[in-house]
């Protein structure tokens, strides 16, 4: 139920001071989603949405944290002695 | 889709399982708040990545497991009155009341209908102004803005006959419940990640502190979840408990500040009862005396609703983490989602469902 899926903002239409809005792509499906808790996003920004609203503005710089944690795990783990014997 | 198939890199899971296989040196309990996690969880197979010292258990945070028999009978009764249009999501109409669920009603005559988003509730009002439009306003903190976008909506826009049967809840009173229980085996939390996309951290802080557990925020994706679990128990091993983020895409320390206020504005907190679990203070939003005339309960008389859980369903136990949904006798046999004996099998995300979908051939293998 708290489902949330990341789309890309297409456009923003300020319909009043209390509703903010937009088309938004959810990797080829639009969808016309309210805007008004993500101020500071901008067309091109991505998203998560649940039941139509925008809930968070997705960081691209920290989405990569994981990433570059992983390779730090990676590199850790060639240093070290392998943990199975292989053969 | 971006932001989702790259959580998905076998490559990764494979890596992060083994760093959770390499840190692992005693055995250790850990809960996922959210039916959302729970059925991720249970479907790519994650539980099965883990070192047999990890267990998993499912929590309490599925909405429409959550919403009292009380509420449903009223959902109900009021579907049924004349020119009543009831708006719902999907997942709650399949829900046993104490004498039925929504879809018997719609099929009985009543006009129930699913929407996508609360904001299509009141729409629909405003395309039918001679109907009374009811939209049932469940969830968790995730929900709540949406669901305070339309009661605002409804208001600047003067909708009189849009109204909504709130029945909404909170999850750090849940986790408090649950580490008070003297049976509870958890030893560490993985929160809701979108329930800290609108909250943010700071409301784990006195929990972890209180019951000296690690609270980690958790998101949904394979990725997420097994980073998720690494930061858990390399806390448990350290012998640290400390709220940490794993989520840090979409959660930041506090929370998104316009959606409270939203929330702030519209609702106020109040006790609610959770389906299999009871009473629970300050558990729960209800309208703030400003917006009562959008309270459908008050609107709507349904006289009192005399409630009955069914006395087979051990749901309670389940949302808990008290017991494995395959424990239950009633599992797969009397009850299954096409006849469920309670909402832990018929929400998509309810434990019961999960492991009817994912699991049923799983133990005859064995
Ligand atoms: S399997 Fe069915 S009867 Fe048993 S706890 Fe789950 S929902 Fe209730």
């Amino acid at each position: 139920m708290c489902l949330a899926i990341p789309g890309k903002i297409v456009n923003i239409d300020v319909k009043n001071a209390w509703n903010r809005s937009g088309v938004v792509d959810f990797g080829g499906v639009t969808r016309d989603v309210n805007l008004t808790c993500v101020p500071e996003a901008m067309p091109g920004d991505y998203v998560l949405v649940h039941v139509g609203m925008a809930i968070s503005s997705i960081d691209a710089e920290e989405a990569q944290q994981v990433f570059a944690y992983l390779r730090e795990i990676g590199e850790l783990a060639e240093l070290e002695p392998v943990q199975e014997p292989e053969q | 889709m971006k932001f989702m198939d790259e959580y998905r890199d076998p490559e990764a899971v494979q890596k992060l399982s083994e760093a959770i296989h390499s840190t692992v040196t005693k055995p250790w309990t850990l809960m996922e708040i959210c039916g959302g996690q729970t059925h991720a969880i249970v479907r790519f197979g994650l539980d099965e990545l883990l070192p047999s010292q990890v267990t998993l258990l499912h929590g309490p945070g599925c909405p429409v497991c959550v919403t009292p028999v009380e509420k449903i009978d009223r959902a109900v009764a009021i579907s049924r009155m004349p020119d009543v249009i009831f708006c719902s999501f999907g997942d709650m109409l399949r829900v046993p009341g104490t004498t039925g669920d929504l879809l018997q009603a719609r099929a009985q005559g009543a006009d129930v209908r699913v929407v996508y988003s609360p904001t299509d509730a009141v729409r629909i009002a405003q395309e039918n102004p001679a109907r009374e439009v009811v939209f049932f306003a469940v969830g968790f903190e995730t929900t709540a803005p949406a669901n305070a976008m339309a009661v605002i909506t409804a208001y600047r826009e003067e909708v009189p006959n849009f109204s909504m049967l709130v029945s909404h809840v909170l999850v750090p009173p849940a986790m408090e419940a649950i580490l008070s229980s003297p049976q509870c085996r958890v030893q560490g939390f993985l929160a809701a990640g979108h329930v800290c996309a609108i909250m943010g951290t700071s409301e784990y802080h006195p929990i972890a502190e209180r019951f000296r557990i690690p609270v980690v925020v958790t998101g949904f994706e394979p990725i997420d979840l097994l980073h998720g679990i690494y930061m858990c128990v390399k806390q448990l091993e350290e012998g640290r408990f400390e709220v940490e983020n794993a989520y840090v895409r979409a959660v930041k320390e506090d929370g998104n500040v316009p959606a409270q206020q939203l929330v702030a504005d519209v609702f106020e907190v109040t006790t609610r009862t959770w389906r299999g679990v009871g009473e629970l203070p300050f558990s729960g939003l209800c309208l703030r005396a400003e917006y009562q005339q959008f309270d459908a309960e008050v609107r709507f008389d349904v006289g009192d609703t005399v409630a009955e859980e069914d006395s087979e369903c051990r749901s309670g136990l389940v949302l808990q983490g008290l017991l494995n949904p395959p424990d239950c006798p009633a599992f797969g046999k009397r009850c299954t989602p096409e006849h469920p004996l309670g909402a832990t099998m018929v929400s998509s995300e309810g434990a019961c469902a999960a492991y009817y979908r994912y699991r049923r051939y799983a133990r005859e293998a064995r």
